[in-house]
């Protein structure tokens, strides 16, 4: 196979492990930040839960600035053309995004009861939004998105946003997405935490996990009967050039033919669901550090679903599906892409080891008593 | 070939500067108070001195609070370039995408992940161990800074890739080139240093506003002079590394520093003076109520005492061969995406280093397509397009000029400090101290202007004589804009309100205050040491 083939479908793969790690650990945090207001009954309950992930959250995050510059450095016609598209729901996204890091340092340097009730609001829209924008995200890639390109390579937008908001699949996907962020977050508050604040994570975390399969498999239905995309035409070692080249096709039921002819595909979904339903019942179980692992399951089948159903596209065009996004026509130069592969092969190994440390040393249980003397902490 | 809304192109342009400097409110004092961080815990570690654990403790805590907002507006800016300007990212994302990524990858990633650490980790670390992470951290936001500066400086020094027809857009070709790109290595360190002063000057401002009112006065002390000692360095090192810059933009940016010095025509050494105020005029190209110092502009700029500096009235004259070059470059490639003829890519290769100047001449061309441009009309289309090719020059000009002054003062400032800080003589200087309290913001104001003499110096381009600013952003609506230039404005408003608040209120409050005071307790101390 030619290199720059090999090169474009590992940064694909890596593109997977990027989303599927900021879906784990941002929605982790997420997850905690949409449950603070009921885990939490009192301030001091409150701050126990923050300061679970205290430590965290900030190097968490990361993994949502890298995915932004993973796909700007190694497919920037998907990245100047997905962000601008999504105009609107991006900027949302962003502003949800900017009030959290503000919220963690602001919230407890007061002490108001107005001021931090006020930040609890905060972290409850900077939780529920991202996560919910980010599924709602798959779902508008999956159904195809309203754009096309003129000679130069501008892209027009010719579709409006309330038609990428206000939809219901969408919505399917983006509730899908908070599901998994806030079982994710109260197992991690049930690792950490004592009662009554770990019993309550518990609840909605099991709940959480049943309400995302529910919703996964809903989704699954839902996209049998809808258009998908068919790459007809198009050589994967083409010049990463979206005006020409490719040749696309609209067909009800599409996304399903790679499972059709790769029926080893649907174990992905079978991870999705099985680590969900073992999730929720490992968390009634008590043992929250196993399902925390679980987490990754789903996300690695949830993500890895659709990838599979997907490929190669990023973002078929529904008005000029020629021109549709692939893996093939909008990453970056051969030798862009083995620059990028080097140096993540130095340092993705590199932020692994160090992250986990950080969790070593900050590791054992919150107690809410400490927290209440410590007017440092969050 | 459908250009953008010219309103869109400016409230994108707005947009970006309006967060761009904002964002530049926090992150010099992030890179500079992580060091000093570093230092002082070093002094800490080596000594086992209990007042610089409180310095580190307590400058921690601001820093925090600096930090936040640094981190949440950065995000803003890793969007914005998809999300505002798209043509830009596509067409040289190859090549920029990289650094940025890198950025997260090597340091962004250190930065955050270690700073939890060290605000949590005091009890779980030993000293050594803690030392370390407080200078992974300051090595974290400076590396982020170097690879933020690496991408700004292929903006404006597109080294290390050129353009591919069959792509339509720079390709990335040298690394290396990236990297050692002349521009980013100078513009490192003399913004990162400028970020170092503006730290000295916060720790030395809050520092004599305690010495004002008699109260932690050894603290203050020693926090004083730790920080002017650092400041004096700093500063003689951002006018070393400035002077640098300007030799390089006029090597290969003549109409920034054309339109710094106001130079509308080409200079007359040795006699050249420069201009210390005037007042530019960019519709009628000339300046008027100069002053100068004579026999100064020649060798600050070309460290010579007989180059000709060339001016803005020139340079438009000699882009006229290339603006017409340009508009072929810009057909032939029309041509060849239409047809794939060889003919067409061979003309267009021929002309394709003045691609950039073909494309500015759009907003002047019939119909805005230059390959309708008929060859009666091509005379009367250079004309209009030529005094495109500059910046505007009375931002440029004075952005520059009060950057300058302020760098000045910062020198003269932080010797005095110094002076009077390692002879004991501080608190008999009431007046001093207050100039120093009164300074704190100033520094920040002196890195925006500096910002805003690097890139409204750049302008007409966002790539550097390849691809115009008006072609650069994203097609969205006028309505758009405004909603999200509102969500900025109101967010931002009250982030800059909670912070400053929080600021001055622990700033008053002292390191005292400074969380339960365990660290009294000397039998704690030490099961901390062990």
């Amino acid at each position: 196979m030619d290199i720059y083939v090999v090169l474009k479908l590992i940064w694909a793969g890596l593109l997977c492990v990027l989303l599927i790690g900021l879906g784990l650990m941002v929605g982790m945090d997420m997850g905690v930040g949409t449950l603070l207001r009921f885990v939490g009954r009192t301030d001091g309950e409150r701050r126990t839960a923050l300061n679970i992930i205290g430590p965290h959250w900030d190097g968490n995050q990361v993994w949502f600035i890298l995915g932004g510059g993973a796909i700007f450095a190694a497919f920037p016609t998907l990245y100047a053309t997905s962000f601008s598209v999504f105009y609107v729901v991006m900027i949302l996204l962003l502003f949800s995004m900017i009030l959290r890091p503000v919220a963690f340092e602001y919230r407890s340097k007061v002490d108001a009861r107005l001021w931090r009730a006020s930040w609890d609001w905060v972290f409850l829209v900077s939780g529920f939004l991202p996560m919910f924008v980010y599924g709602a995200a798959f779902g508008n890639i999956l159904q195809g998105v309203g754009y096309h390109f003129n000679w130069t390579g501008q892209y027009f937008q010719d579709g409006s946003f309330l038609a990428y908001l206000l939809n219901p699949f969408a919505i399917l996907c983006g509730l899908m997405a908070v599901c998994l962020s806030v079982m994710q977050g109260g197992v991690m508050l049930m690792i950490r935490s004592e009662n009554p604040i770990h019993d309550r994570a518990r609840r909605y975390a099991s709940r959480a996990g049943l309400a995302a399969v529910a919703l996964f498999l809903a989704g699954g239905v839902w996209i049998r009967g809808m258009p998908g995309f068919v790459l007809e035409q198009g050589n994967p070692a083409m010049p990463a050039n979206p005006m020409q080249g490719q040749q696309v096709s609209v067909q009800v039921g599409a996304w399903l033919h790679n499972y059709a002819a790769h029926p080893v595909l649907w174990l992905l979904p079978v991870l999705g669901v099985v680590s969900m339903l073992a999730g929720v019942m490992l968390v009634l179980a008590n043992r929250s550090h196993v399902a925390w692992w679980m987490g990754l399951g789903s996300w690695v089948g949830t993500i890895g679903t659709v990838a599979a159903a997907m490929f190669p596209f990023f973002m078929p065009s529904t008005t000029r599906p020629d021109q549709s996004l692939t893996i093939w026509n909008s990453s970056a130069s051969q030798y862009g892409l083995t620059c990028m592969l080097a140096v993540a092969l130095i340092f993705v190994p590199l932020i692994l080891c160090y992250t986990s440390w950080c969790y070593y040393v900050m590791r054992g249980k919150v107690h809410t008593a400490d927290i209440i003397k410590d007017t440092h902490s969050y | 070939m459908d250009l953008i809304n010219p309103t869109v192109v400016d409230l994108s342009r707005f947009q970006f500067a309006l967060t761009a400097l904002y964002h530049f409110m926090f992150v010099p004092l992030t890179l500079g108070l992580t060091f000093m961080l570093a230092a002082m815990e070093t002094v800490y570690v080596v000594t086992g001195k209990q007042v610089y654990k409180d310095m580190t403790l307590f400058w921690g805590k601001l820093f925090g609070i600096n930090f936040a907002l640094g981190v949440a507006t950065g995000l803003t800016m890793e969007f914005e370039f998809g999300t505002n300007w798209s043509m830009y990212s596509r067409f040289f994302g190859d090549m920029f995408g990289t650094p940025l990524a890198i950025e997260g990858l090597m340091a962004f990633f250190m930065e955050s992940t270690f700073v939890g650490l060290m605000f949590f980790g005091w009890d779980r670390l030993s000293k050594p161990a803690h030392l370390a992470i407080t200078y992974l951290v300051a090595l974290g936001s400076n590396l982020s800074a170097l690879w933020i500066l690496v991408a700004n400086a292929s903006m404006n020094m597109p080294n290390g890739a050129h353009f591919d027809p069959e792509t339509l857009r720079m390709t990335f070709d040298s690394f290396v080139g990236v990297v050692f790109n002349p521009d980013a290595q100078a513009k490192f360190v003399h913004t990162s240093v400028a970020g170092y002063v503006a730290a000295s000057l916060f720790v030395m401002g809050i520092s004599a506003f305690y010495l004002l009112r008699q109260q932690h006065r050894e603290f203050a002390a020693r926090s004083f002079r730790m920080a002017a000692l650092f400041g004096i360095f700093s500063t003689v090192a951002v006018i070393t590394l400035g002077d640098v810059l300007g030799r390089l933009d006029y090597e290969h940016q003549p109409t920034k520093i054309a339109a710094i010095e106001g130079l509308w025509h080409t200079s007359k050494p040795p006699y050249e003076p420069w201009i210390i105020a005037a007042l530019p005029n960019d519709e009628k190209q000339e300046s008027s109520f100069e002053i100068g110092v004579p026999f100064v502009l020649t060798p600050l700029i070309t460290h010579s005492f007989n180059t000709p500096i060339t001016g803005m009235i020139e340079l438009e004259d000699a882009a006229a061969p290339r603006i017409a070059s340009g508009i072929t470059a810009v057909s032939a490639l029309r041509r060849y995406e239409e047809n794939h003829q060889a003919a067409d890519l061979e003309e267009f290769r021929a002309h394709q280093n003045d691609m950039g100047y073909g494309l500015l001449a759009t907003r002047h061309a019939p119909g805005q397509d230059v390959t309708a441009i008929a060859p009666e009309q091509l005379q009367s289309v250079i004309e209009q397009t030529k005094p495109d090719i500059l910046p505007n020059v009375f931002v440029t000009f004075w952005s520059f000029r009060l950057m300058v002054f302020l760098g000045v003062f910062f020198f003269v400032l932080f010797a005095m400090a110094s002076y009077l800080s390692l002879k004991n003589q501080l608190e008999r200087n009431p007046l001093f101290l207050k100039l120093c309290m009164w300074s704190i913001p100033l520094p920040v104001l002196a890195t925006e202007f500096g910002w805003i003499t690097a890139e409204a110096g750049r302008q007409p381009w966002t790539v550097f004589d390849r691809l115009p600013t008006f072609m650069s952003a994203s097609t969205h609506s006028v309505s758009y804009m405004l909603f999200s230039l509102a969500g900025f404005t109101v967010l931002y408003s009250i982030f800059i309100a909670v912070e400053l608040y929080l600021m001055f209120k622990f700033a008053r409050l002292g390191p005292e205050a400074h969380g339960p005071h365990e660290d009294a307790d000397p039998a704690h101390l030490s099961v901390v040491a062990h």
